[in-house]
């Protein structure tokens, strides 16, 4: 292997914790610092404030809606694109990859255009009284487009390597599509699905982009957790914007240690 | 983002050719109805998903594509070259390329580090290496701001510059050279090294000419991807870099202006169509270059 002098290994050691202890440990530890300086209390009342709880509340509703979607839908993708066999499979593939690659604007301004007032759908659904734009079925719609690809990313490489011998086996031996798929395919392919949908949840809490085009920011009603940081912190609000940034801190915190818990169980399983 | 996006790209591999099968499973192969069924989806699922995909991502993308061109090619053509367009365009390009070469440089390294080095609390850092990928991005803008804005506990204050864009970007794409380099590191077969420095090449030569010859696709995919990323980024773009136009104003809040402040939407979809196209080029380059790379393989 590469031999390094010990002062090489020692340099090459500062220059990587330096870099990231500027670009992310010390922003982050500030951060949290200024949030909490003055202790807790202000920091729950920034949080507890109807608008702070309102958003939350629709934050949550979101992602309980997105994820599960994405999820079924997701292990449906896998399941597709890894067993079947059909024309055109490459652009399906290629259509899945898109969501990673659009900016999250350019989500938000073509929802508009397809179910807001001037868009496709805009008149039908105003004569039948369904509002989309500027309400939650829009916010969630972004959402599902920018984390669409996370649990079928996933599972797809699990299912490869766990080839379909034994679906085949349980196939053979009578059993039908649905036992196959619960008995075989979903235990073998679960770490790589609690993956995908721990990225899923964490990309859905944080949208922000396509959410700030499609929801209107209407306070207490349309504005989700990301949205209010925005408007607290452009009304000089910088403790509020703070607060709610650390609530958000948090909830990723979490995701990065569900991720490095699963991350090894997932390799493990392939 | 999936870390695992760049190297087990699970999606873009060519499935493995099926089992040929020892003699024995000729009555399998006999009847191949129950081959597709085993595991499959069958049609139906992939009508689903086919409408699923249809409905979720190409039909918005065929809107905003549509409405660019309701005035015509012409007028098409007058948005996206209008100054303040293309300054904004070059500005996310170079910008963006910026991030990723950095990255790719900083990332290989840190990813060197990461696997070939040891040292109290690495286990730690290594987690830490995905917060951007977990962290909201308005969040990572707030973050920065925290560090290098106007109340900077350090005194330096970047906002409202380009080097605030930047600073932004190399926040967002830290994870993917690392994480597309990192496995590749984990596997290279060390022996090749061994027999190069045993010949009398120096620690250099050997990075050089051993090392990173063997990690150049997973960091050039890995820049890509960071690349991909940076060209549409928003959210932690908007507060710290202060959206000055002909400075630090990037495409994506160019089109949220023209669509919010504008209520243009047909000039937002114009500059929208481009970013398209300069995403669509990042990801089948990507995709052809991974191929080259499975050819050779």
């Amino acid at each position: 292997m590469l031999e390094q002098s010990r002062p090489a290994r020692l340099t090459l050691r500062v220059v990587a914790l330096g870099y990231l202890a500027l670009l992310l440990g010390i922003p982050v530890g500030v951060v949290l610092y200024r949030t909490f300086e003055h202790g807790i209390a202000p920091v729950w009342d920034a949080i507890t404030t109807p608008a702070a709880i309102s958003a939350f509340t629709l934050t949550l509703e979101v992602a309980a809606i997105a994820v599960p979607l994405n999820t079924v839908l997701g292990i449906l993708t896998a399941l597709v694109l890894v067993r079947g066999r059909f024309r055109g499979k490459a652009v399906l593939e290629a259509i899945v990859d898109l969501p990673f690659a659009i900016s999250p604007i350019v989500v938000g301004l073509a929802l508009v255009l397809v179910y807001g007032r001037i868009g496709w759908f805009g008149p039908w659904l105003a004569d039948h009284g369904i509002q989309i734009i500027f309400s939650l079925p829009g916010i969630v719609i972004a959402t599902v487009f920018v984390s669409l690809p996370f649990v079928a990313r996933e599972v797809a490489p699990v299912l490869r390597e766990i080839g379909d011998e034994q679906e085949q086996a349980a196939a053979t031996l009578g059993a039908s599509s649905w036992q196959t798929f619960t008995r075989i395919t979903l235990p073998a392919i679960r770490w790589g699905v609690a993956y995908g949908i721990v990225l899923t949840v964490a990309r859905c809490i944080g949208e922000f982009g396509a959410v700030s085009i499609v929801s209107g920011k209407i306070s207490g009603e349309t504005e989700t957790l990301t949205l209010l940081v925005e408007k607290r912190f452009n009304n000089f609000d910088l403790a509020g914007a703070y607060a709610a940034s650390a609530l958000l801190a948090i909830i990723a915190l979490a995701t990065l240690l569900a991720m490095t818990r699963l991350n090894p169980r997932k390799d493990h399983q392939s | 983002m999936s870390p695992s996006l760049a190297t087990d790209n699970g999606l873009s591999e060519v499935p493995p050719a099926s089992p040929a099968g020892p003699p024995g499973c000729s009555r399998l192969r006999a009847r191949p109805h129950r081959r597709a069924r085993a595991g499959g989806t069958g049609p139906l699922g992939t009508g689903v998903v086919t409408i699923w995909l249809s409905l979720i991502v190409l039909l918005p993308l065929a809107a905003v594509t549509a409405k660019s061109f309701d005035d015509g090619a012409g007028r098409f053509w007058d948005v996206v070259t209008q100054r303040q367009a293309v300054n904004a365009l070059i500005f996310t390009l170079v910008v963006s390329l910026l991030a990723a070469a950095i990255n790719a440089v900083m990332g290989t390294l840190v990813a060197w580090v990461l696997v070939r080095d040891d040292f109290r609390g690495k286990s730690a850092v290594n987690a830490l290496i995905d917060l951007p990928f977990a962290l909201p991005t308005i969040v990572a803008g707030l973050t920065l701001i925290a560090l290098y804005g106007k109340n900077s506990p350090v005194g330096i204050d970047v906002t409202y510059t380009r080097t605030a864009v930047l600073l932004a970007l190399m926040f967002v794409t830290l994870p993917f050279v690392v994480r597309s380099v990192q496995p590749v590191l984990l596997e290279l077969d060390r022996e090749m090294e061994e027999a190069s420095t045993s010949l009398g090449a120096s620690p250099g030569q050997t990075f050089r000419r051993i090392v990173l010859p063997n990690l150049r696709p997973a960091i050039l995919s890995g820049a890509a991807l960071s690349f991909a990323r940076a060209v549409g980024e928003f959210g932690s773009i908007v507060l710290i870099s202060g959206n000055v136009p002909f400075k630090t104003e990037v495409s994506a809040v160019y089109i949220f202006k023209l669509q919010e402040s504008s209520d243009n939407p047909i000039s937002a979809s114009a500059v929208s169509v481009v970013l398209l196209g300069v995403s669509l080029l990042v990801l089948i380059g990507i995709r052809v270059f991974e191929r080259r790379g499975d050819q050779r393989a």
